[in-house]
């Protein structure tokens, strides 16, 4: 058997594994459309710790944490820095935010500003808004998947048709399972993303340089540059670094599926308490650093930062075990791959066509709708991985930018009773025009501040100065008022 | 669920200052800390150092009776 032969049954075994979890955690619930979606509220502190963990270790953290590590050197610390302070944000209004789902029976993001401030027109906007920004999250999950197969085949199997059989399996899963049975492959993805992050780690370093320590003396005395910011970049300096982790770590839990994560749970506290130990999951995530930096000594001049982690690996490991974390990354990025376009079919029926387009759906056909939703979401994804490679990474940055305009409203909506629905409407629509300007027309870092930090700055100040001028009145007879406060 | 007590508030900025306000301070290689930049060992401890903080916050907020100094942790 060739190396590609051994890497790719090693691979398909894993995904064989994964699918057969998933069909069989979703088989034993009936799945309507609240078991589908939020898994009947049902979840404790260990699958609520599960489905989050699976939801942020994402390509991104593996393929991507390296790649930065690689091209750009200490830049890409926002990543280490932005994850703790993101649980210490979710913290203080996870409590919150789950008593109010709770009281209303809320299921996505835009059901909260719809009930929160009684707008469906306020609904279906975020609802609107929530999806296009997936859509490239949801192709950066894709175009790694398709990396991952390419390079464990040794090249014999192209992106696409590598593509096109991963998310076949996603959205086959996705469709019979809900979230229940994403929430439980990613119990499998963990313990091999964990097994594979601390062996590759570690061994990789040690394999070349005789360890970790030894391994970055060298580089820092190669490119000294290369490890403080802003590293081997023209402006990723300090006010970047700043502005950059503070509007990642607002934004973070305002991706409709992470806010999403938060009903799921069978009580606020066991939210809470994640918030508190969820840090220490991302201890491997340096790991992944360290590879991509044993990457600049060795392996100089890739192409693609992205391959930087793989290829090394395929460099210094037997096929097999090239198999094996080909198969955790490829995990790594269908767990949030479904997440994601489960949310994103549901945010589409249920918050964009029933309040505009046809109020009288029942919820049982919206469930119906929303999975064939996944479908036609995963081929447009498919078709923009495909044919429009080339404006990915910056598709990515406009989405970050634009789901951190939805802070604003989530805040003030949980935590201040004076705030109204026109305000929070105009500083949303403002923060997203500007973001999405100031990103598409490539001034993103402006003037060394992250672009979608300054869009957010607008944004609050907009809501502020709407909510002084005009507060809504104590007494108005909207559901709002049955918001604990 | 009460709102979050000004304790609380105050034990959560304490990881925005170390990690994010304070970069000037620790973004240098030496000291190497086991090996480590001391960007990067600076970043790493404070994985563990977050966890600390929010915990005595989490109880803090759970306990509120246990903290009468705080006047906003009873009656919002």
């Amino acid at each position: 058997m060739t190396g590609a032969v051994i890497a790719l049954t090693a691979i398909s075994i894993i995904i064989a594994i994964g699918a057969f979890v998933a069909f069989y955690a979703g088989a034993r619930y009936k799945m309507d459309l609240e078991q589908w979606t939020v898994g009947g509220r049902g979840f404790g502190l260990i699958l609520v710790w599960l489905l989050m963990a699976g939801e942020i270790y994402t390509t991104f953290t593996f393929l991507g944490g390296s790649g930065w590590a690689y091209s750009k050197g200490a830049p890409v610390l926002y990543i280490l820095a932005y994850q703790p302070l993101m649980y210490v944000i979710f913290f203080f209004f996870a409590g919150q935010l789950w008593e109010v789902g709770h009281k209303h029976r809320m299921q996505t993001q835009p059901d909260f500003f719809r009930i929160r401030y009684g707008s469906k027109y306020l609904e279906a906007f975020v609802a609107l808004a929530g999806v296009a920004f997936i859509i490239p999250y949801l192709q950066i999950q894709l175009t790694g998947l398709g990396v991952i197969v390419e390079v464990a085949s040794y090249g014999a199997i192209h992106r696409v048709p590598a593509m096109l059989i991963s998310f076949t399996i996603v959205a086959a899963f996705v469709f019979t399972s809900g979230v229940r049975g994403v929430a439980w492959v990613s119990v499998i993805k963990d313990i091999l993303l964990l097994f594979t992050a601390l062996f590759i780690g570690f061994a990789i370093p040690h394999h070349y340089f005789g360890g970790i320590g030894k391994m970055l003396t060298a580089l820092a005395q190669a490119k000294p540059q290369h490890m403080v910011m802003p590293g081997s970049t023209p402006n990723l300096g300090h006010s970047w670094f700043i502005t950059t982790v503070l509007m990642v770590a607002c934004s973070f839990y305002m991706w409709p599926h992470y806010f999403c994560a938060a009903f799921t749970a069978r009580s606020g506290d066991v939210l809470r308490r994640n918030a508190v130990v969820m840090p220490l999951y991302s201890a491997t995530v340096p790991l992944m650093f360290f590879v991509g930096f044993t990457a600049v000594l060795v392996l100089p001049g890739l192409t693609n930062e992205n391959l930087s982690l793989l290829t090394l690996v395929r460099q210094t490991f037997p096929a097999w075990f090239l198999g094996i974390v080909g198969g955790a990354g490829a995990l790594t990025a269908m767990v949030p791959a479904a997440i994601q376009v489960l949310t994103a079919a549901t945010l589409f029926i249920k918050n964009f066509c029933r309040p505009i387009l046809a109020p009288s759906l029942s919820d049982h056909h919206v469930a119906k709708l929303a999975k064939a939703t996944v479908l036609f979401l995963t081929a447009l994804t498919l078709y923009f991985a495909i044919y429009r490679p080339a404006s990915l990474v910056s598709l990515l940055l406009v989405g970050y930018a634009g789901v951190s305009q939805f802070f604003p409203g989530v805040i003030f909506g949980l935590f201040s009773r004076r705030v109204n629905a026109t305000g929070v409407f105009a500083g949303l629509v403002t923060g997203v025009a500007l973001a999405s300007f100031l990103m598409l027309t490539n001034r993103d870092p402006f003037k060394g501040l992250n672009a979608g930090f300054i869009a957010l700055c607008c944004n609050f100040a907009i809501v502020t100065a709407a909510t002084l001028l005009r507060p809504a009145a104590l007494s108005e007879p909207t559901e709002a008022q049955t918001v604990p406060v | 669920m009460k709102k979050p007590s000004l304790a609380s508030l105050l034990l959560g900025l304490v990881p925005f200052i170390a990690i994010c306000f304070s970069v000037p301070l620790w973004d240098r290689i030496y000291p190497t800390v086991f090996g480590l930049p001391f960007n990067f060992f600076w970043l790493i401890s404070w994985l563990f150092l977050t966890p600390v903080c929010m915990w005595a916050a989490y109880r803090l907020d759970v306990h509120p009776a246990k903290h009468p100094t705080d006047s906003r942790g009873g009656h919002p």
